[in-house]
């Protein structure tokens, strides 16, 4: 497993950063190079054979994986600050501590497979391709935001990119993903659908009804709980009788998954690509733990001890176990990561002050987009305040 | 054949409004899949031409019988022969305008329960499975939630899916998808996505069929944003609504009626699509306005002979949009008889009634003579006994009564 390290010629470029030219790269970002990772703990199968713990990897996607989980860390910790100073109101739901599953995730599958969440969806709106700058500006109402200000933190989309959403009844998602999953399969196209939803949702009913009907018509539909053992305020246990939710499924196999951890969410995520192609629905279960409450009003000590959320901070953060493995394979050094770090947060910082410089909606923008102008016929209100259009 | 329909849209001009006059009518031929802005056929309202009762002989007035169902009508072998157009019944025209745009474009679905080979509770969409496939008309498991969601989201990457619910009562599980998904994801997502699904299915009192299954839902969704309500009542609306509801961008929500399935009119053979903001002039009068949709306006075309034979002139307009009004067509009628009935199937209490009482109110006050007199189902649960569920709905003697109040 050696690596060519501090390959000085080669430097990273970073997307969005204005001025980092005094800040070089001297680690590696080796594409060639395999380095290979065991997973933390062995996958657990239900109905299906487990894929492998080993998962290959290069230096360039350990750099990529750290750079982009610091990033998305540091705007959920900056979203919390904005919260605090009422720019940011209603619901916010933060997403730091589970950024593995998103991270993994967006490694094994294309922008072409679509992802269709609920409303911790800051961090996979960031995954998707979207940017800082249009997070905050959406979170802050301002007129940049992904959806110009009319959605909010829970309804972040990004259509070109695949990713439907952001959607804020809890459950209502999986439904949509399968019927993104059914357009899938209708125009025989060869991508998955990733339905994303929680402990909490894994109780509604019409999670089963749309699972019955994937697996009933094989449907390329991935359905991934991100179990953070708490429905809000209630633990998984008291909620749900069987929290074995990746056995749910029953005839629809399943997997556990150590959400915390990068690779083993990648692998999973590519074996249940590769097995929904063929054979139909999967379930995957995401072991993870948000570190914030379930949003912004809820403290999330009240159900939960302290020490319980610093033990799975210093055991399983994902941040950390990837920096561990940067450490131990010798890319880069602990002041390179911190730099990293420090550019996120600076890039973040930036994203922030351009987001606050973006104007409000205008005062139309509450009448656009309630009704999509189509076949020539213009739709109106009862007041007919619109001009009728002449038919051809 | 346009010859026919101008010489009929004059015999039903309506004298006041200048504004109908600017509508042509037109015929194509049908289009090709590119599905881009139409060239097709837009029916003018105007063109309704059965339903003008009095001035026809042998129209369909004369065959219904006293509860005002419709019943399968035998017109005059003789008026039959020589006219153009083909006669079918409203089941008939709806599948008709379903499989033209299936046809037409590719990305046209069906989903629901018993669609497939079944062929539809109410022979809706018989023979479209064979046609078009097991995945292009799905037979679904009972679970409107789900597959209503699934429409949505299917929808949303660009396939039109038209979701039947075999009641419209069986779509109250399926209300948060209609509402939160179906009516605002194209305003949540800043434009971004459209959903242009159409859901149908039949709803209203029908036969004693017990309270659950004699709903209407169009009080209950009518106040939901984004989403577009129609109601057809005849065959030749039926289509026309049903191919408009496909193409429109927009949710739209088509109501139909368990009772007026078997409906039988002649309606043109060449393509047609109506407007679906557009409110259907039934019966053009002076005295009164009389607003009604769905089976209602069978009652009320029963009520309107028994008040022409009084000396009455009743002005019948079906809206046949239920979300927006057309409050032109209506406005311009409230101008000319200055009185105005509502009659509908919707409950007392929040029907669409009281929606197009308060919106009347609000624009047309100063034009009223007389407060205006809304109709409506009485605020039960519909009764199994024949009789009882009689009396919930607005029968056609209570109808003639309200006008006789109104033109006091």
């Amino acid at each position: 497993m050696a690596l060519s390290r501090r390959s000085s010629s080669l430097l990273k470029p970073l997307s969005t950063t204005a001025s980092s030219s005094f800040l070089r790269r001297r680690f590696s970002t080796d594409d060639s190079t395999t380095i290979t990772v065991e997973t933390s703990v062995p996958f657990t199968g239900h109905n299906c054979e487990p894929p492998s713990r080993s998962v290959d990897t290069t230096p360039k996607e350990l750099m990529k994986f750290f750079t982009d989980m610091a990033l998305m860390r540091r705007m959920e910790i900056a979203a919390d600050s904005l919260y605090k100073s009422k720019l940011i109101r209603g619901f916010c739901h933060l997403y730091d501590g589970q950024e593995a599953v998103c991270i993994g995730m967006e490694a094994a599958i294309t922008k072409k497979d679509c992802i269709i969440t609920a409303y911790r969806d800051h961090c996979i709106f960031l995954g998707r391709g979207g940017t800082l700058l249009e997070s905050f500006a959406e979170l802050m109402g301002r007129q940049a935001g992904c959806s110009r200000g009319k959605g909010g933190s829970m309804h972040f989309y990004k259509k070109d990119a695949c990713f439907f959403g952001g959607h804020g009844i809890v459950g209502a998602q999986v439904p949509l993903g399968c019927g993104l999953a059914f357009a899938q399969k209708y125009r025989k196209e060869d991508h998955v659908t990733f339905a994303m939803y929680g402990d909490g949702a894994a109780n509604q009913g019409q999670l089963f009804e749309a699972l019955n009907m994937a697996a009933l018509w094989d449907l390329p539909a991935i359905l991934v709980c991100e179990n953070n053992h708490y429905g809000m305020g209630t633990a998984e246990w008291r909620a749900a009788k069987s929290p074995a939710y990746y056995k749910r499924g029953d005839y629809v196999p399943g997997l556990k998954v150590d959400g915390m951890d990068a690779f083993a969410v990648k692998q999973a995520c590519k074996f249940a690509k590769e097995h929904a192609l063929k054979n139909g629905p999967i379930i995957l279960e995401m072991d993870t733990y948000r570190y914030h409450g379930h949003s912004m009003s809820d403290p999330g000590s009240t159900y939960r001890t302290r020490d319980e959320i610093s033990g799975v901070r210093q055991e399983r953060d994902p941040i950390e176990r990837i920096r561990k493995l940067i450490l131990a394979h010798d890319l880069a050094t602990e002041k390179e990561l911190k730099d990293i770090e420090k550019l996120a947060r600076k890039e973040v910082d930036e994203a922030i002050a351009q987001a606050k410089e973006s104007p409000m909606p205008d005062e139309s923008e509450l009448f656009t987009n309630v009704y999509r102008k189509g076949f020539g016929v213009e739709s109106f209100g009862t007041d007919r305040k619109e001009l009728r259009a002449t038919l051809p | 054949m346009a010859s026919i329909f101008q010489g009929i849209g004059a015999a039903t001009s309506i004298s006041s409004s200048a504004s109908f006059d600017t509508m042509k009518l037109q015929f194509s031929s049908p289009r090709s899949i590119s599905g881009k802005k139409a060239n097709c056929v837009v029916m003018r309202s105007g063109g309704a031409k059965m339903d003008s009762g009095s001035s026809r002989n042998g129209g369909r007035a004369d065959q219904l019988v006293t509860n005002a169902v419709a019943a399968k009508a035998d017109t005059p072998a003789a008026s039959t022969a020589s006219k153009p157009g083909h006669e079918l019944l409203l089941f008939e025209a709806l599948r008709e305008g379903l499989e033209e745009e299936m046809e037409r474009d590719a990305r046209v679905c069906v989903m629901g329960e018993d669609v497939g080979h079944y062929g539809g509770s109410y022979k809706v969409t018989r023979g479209l499975a064979e046609k078009y496939g097991d995945l292009r008309v799905l037979d679904t498991p009972i679970a409107e939630n789900s597959f209503t969601g699934m429409g949505i989201g299917a929808a949303m990457t660009g396939l039109r899916p038209i979701i039947e619910g075999m009641n419209m009562g069986f779509l109250l599980l399926a209300f948060n998808q209609i509402s939160n998904n179906c009516g605002m994801l194209h305003y949540t997502s800043g434009g971004q996505f459209k959903i242009p699904v159409v859901i149908r299915g039949p709803g209203g009192v029908g036969r004693q069929l017990g309270a659950e299954h004699s709903q209407r839902l169009e009080s209950y969704f009518q106040s939901i944003p984004g989403i577009q309500m129609v109601a057809c009542s005849t065959p030749y609306n039926a289509k026309g609504l049903m191919k408009a509801a496909i193409r429109s961008d927009n949710p739209v929500i088509l109501f139909e009626h368990v009772l007026l399935y078997n409906l039988k009119e002649r309606i043109p053979d060449e393509e047609y699509v109506l407007n679906l903001e557009e409110a259907e002039m039934v019966r053009p009068g002076e005295h009164v306005t009389i607003l009604t949709y769905s089976r209602m306006r069978y009652h009320v075309m029963q009520a309107a002979k028994t008040l022409v034979n009084k000396g009455y002139d009743p002005e019948v307009i079906d809206i046949r949009s239920l979300k927006p009004f057309d409050l032109y067509t209506i406005g311009n009628s409230i101008k000319k008889t200055h009185r105005v009935l509502i009659v509908e199937e919707c409950m007392r209490t929040g029907g669409i009634g009281a929606s197009l009482t308060a919106a009347i109110t609000e624009n047309f006050h100063d034009y009223l003579d007389a407060p205006i007199m809304c109709l409506s189902s009485q605020d039960v649960p519909t009764p199994y006994a024949g009789t009882l569920e009689e009396w919930t709905v607005v029968q056609p003697p209570q109808i003639v009564a309200a006008v006789e109040q109104l033109c006091r």
